[in-house]
């Protein structure tokens, strides 16, 4: 089974298995990780699941929608270039052992 | 400051989106004492807005609906009292009763207690098939008889009926919605984005019937068969929906001597006149500076999560005014409808986008004041719209009409 890193704000690292089509936010949220609050359920509503990506693994994402770029405009810490919306991130081969940081707040 | 630093254990009535953030943000946020969630419900707590959509849908399963499993309220020391009702609030005692008697201790109580469904009082509505949507429980049922359903009436054509209605028609089932006012969403969107609506939903097969009464619920062996109008029109259906709205639970509240109207009434700091005790989320009647009328109540997750939040920082000693942004959301078949603010008692919409196409926003005014904007298929927009109203901005009709506008610098822009 594919494999996703989550980097926590204070620098720890939890690998999970992430089942195709499972998005990175959903299997954060089933296995309890702080640091993803995903409060609307994975909707692209909320913001409050954002990750940044490893800046070389960007293209082997999904390519953003403009309903997440421009939620991505209101993070509750800062945007950058390699922020995502993890439950966009909806796992698929070309993302095995993808690595996400998690921001310092969500809300 | 003294009082918060009394307050050893945070009883939580209520274990939907209100509570459980509560709790999560207590710890969260550091909070060191005992944290006591109590539900009526025996599951974990989960999410709500996936049941009328992908879980009834079949999309998804239970784990999926889970806010966190279950070892999250251990690690987190959240005392989870599941399938427990709450029989009474002992207010000089400082403790609530659970059914079956057992005391629970509080130093700071918090009503999220939510909404339960409004049944009305129609000849029939005790028959087998007639269904509700607002629980696991009652989706897991609702889900069974959509499985084997030869046609289905909605009575209540808001935010559930139509959800409801996207997914049986996906399912092939036949739907007929009946409204009592002339539109669809009538409480929560201007016209244009009614007619919208009932226009995609009839693409996809769905009947309405607007400004109809429900006379009564007719059928065979207790099983409903058909459901007869005020106009004499009967229609057959072996599964009834019943999806009129929502009334708050608030009667703990007012069994406890707490004010109640329309909602458990509270402060602007989400406190009742008892200063040992809180209401939020849709159980709570809040004075709010986005509403034309106040006090307001509100059904979204937006509003429980905002609301436990603004709890949690009060009893971390940090208090400080509820003044979220409201806003929500519904997805109906292909169709996404996001709105920020409130707009109820809106005189003037403007348009914005290709409303021909069914992708644009409605910006709904009150004289000059914007109220709110409705996003159909439009999620940037509602994006920006989210941030342009929390930071207490505007954009002139004038300027919202205009297609040259650059919405997402004004959302962008610092509030002066």
């Amino acid at each position: 089974m594919p494999h996703v890193t989550y980097r926590s704000y204070d620098g720890n690292s939890t690998t999970l298995e992430v089942p195709f089509g499972t998005s990175v936010m959903q299997a954060a949220v089933l296995h309890g990780l702080d640091g993803i609050v995903a409060e609307c359920g994975g909707s692209c509503m909320c913001a409050t699941c954002h990750v940044f990506v490893r800046e070389d693994q960007l293209a082997q994402c999904p390519p953003m929608e403009p309903g997440e770029d421009a939620m991505l405009d209101g993070t509750a810490s800062p945007r950058r270039a390699n922020s995502r919306l993890s439950c966009q991130l909806v796992m698929a081969p070309e993302m095995d052992g993808l690595v996400v940081e998690m921001p310092e707040t969500q809300t | 400051m003294a009082a918060a630093a009394a307050i050893c254990r945070v009883v939580i009535v209520g274990a939907g989106h209100a509570g459980f953030q509560l709790a999560a943000s207590l710890r969260q946020n550091g909070f060191d004492g005992r944290v006591v969630l109590i539900g009526d419900e025996p599951h974990l707590p989960y999410q709500r807005p996936p049941l009328s959509k992908d879980y009834l849908d079949g999309k998804i399963g239970f784990d999926m609906l889970q806010m966190r499993p279950g070892s999250f309220y251990d690690e987190h020391r959240i005392e989870l009292v599941a399938g427990r009702p709450v029989a009474a609030i002992e207010r000089a005692g400082k403790a609530v009763v659970l059914a079956g008697g057992e005391r629970v201790d509080y130093d700071h109580l918090v009503l999220a207690t939510g909404a339960r469904n409004r049944v009305p009082p129609l000849p029939g509505i005790e028959l087998d098939g007639v269904c509700y949507l607002r629980n696991l429980a009652e989706t897991e049922a609702l889900k069974q008889r959509l499985a084997s359903c030869g046609g289905a009436v909605v009575i209540g054509g808001g935010f559930i009926g139509l959800e409801f209605a996207a997914v049986a028609r996906g399912k092939g089932v036949p739907v007929h919605v009946v409204e009592l006012l002339d539109r669809v969403m009538a409480r929560v969107v201007c016209p244009d984005s009614s007619a919208h609506f009932a226009r995609a939903h009839r693409r996809t097969g769905v009947e309405f019937s607007f400004g109809r009464r429900v006379e009564r619920l007719g059928g065979e062996h207790g099983r409903v068969t058909h459901v007869v109008l005020d106009n004499g029109r009967s229609l057959p259906a072996d599964l009834v929906l019943i999806s009129i709205g929502v009334v708050p639970n608030e009667s703990l509240a007012a069994a406890a001597g707490l004010a109640v109207e329309n909602g458990v009434v509270v402060d602007e700091q989400l406190m009742t006149a008892d200063p040992a005790i809180s209401a939020i989320g849709d159980c709570a009647a809040f004075p709010s500076r986005h509403s034309l009328k106040n006090p307001v109540r509100l059904e979204a997750v937006q509003n429980a999560a905002d609301h436990a939040r603004c709890v949690a920082d009060r009893l971390l000693g940090k208090p400080h005014r509820y003044e979220a942004l409201p806003w929500f959301w519904s997805e109906q078949g292909a169709e996404r409808l996001q709105i920020a603010g409130l707009t109820a008692g809106f005189q003037q919409v403007v348009l914005r986008g290709d409303y021909a196409k069914g992708e644009y926003s409605a910006f709904c005014y009150a004289g000059d004041r914007l109220l709110g904007i409705e996003s159909i298929n439009k999620p940037a927009d509602h994006a920006f719209a989210r941030r342009l109203l929390a930071a207490g901005r505007s954009v002139t009709p004038a300027e919202a009409a205009d297609p040259d506008f650059d919405l997402r610098a004004a959302a962008a822009a610092r509030p002066a």
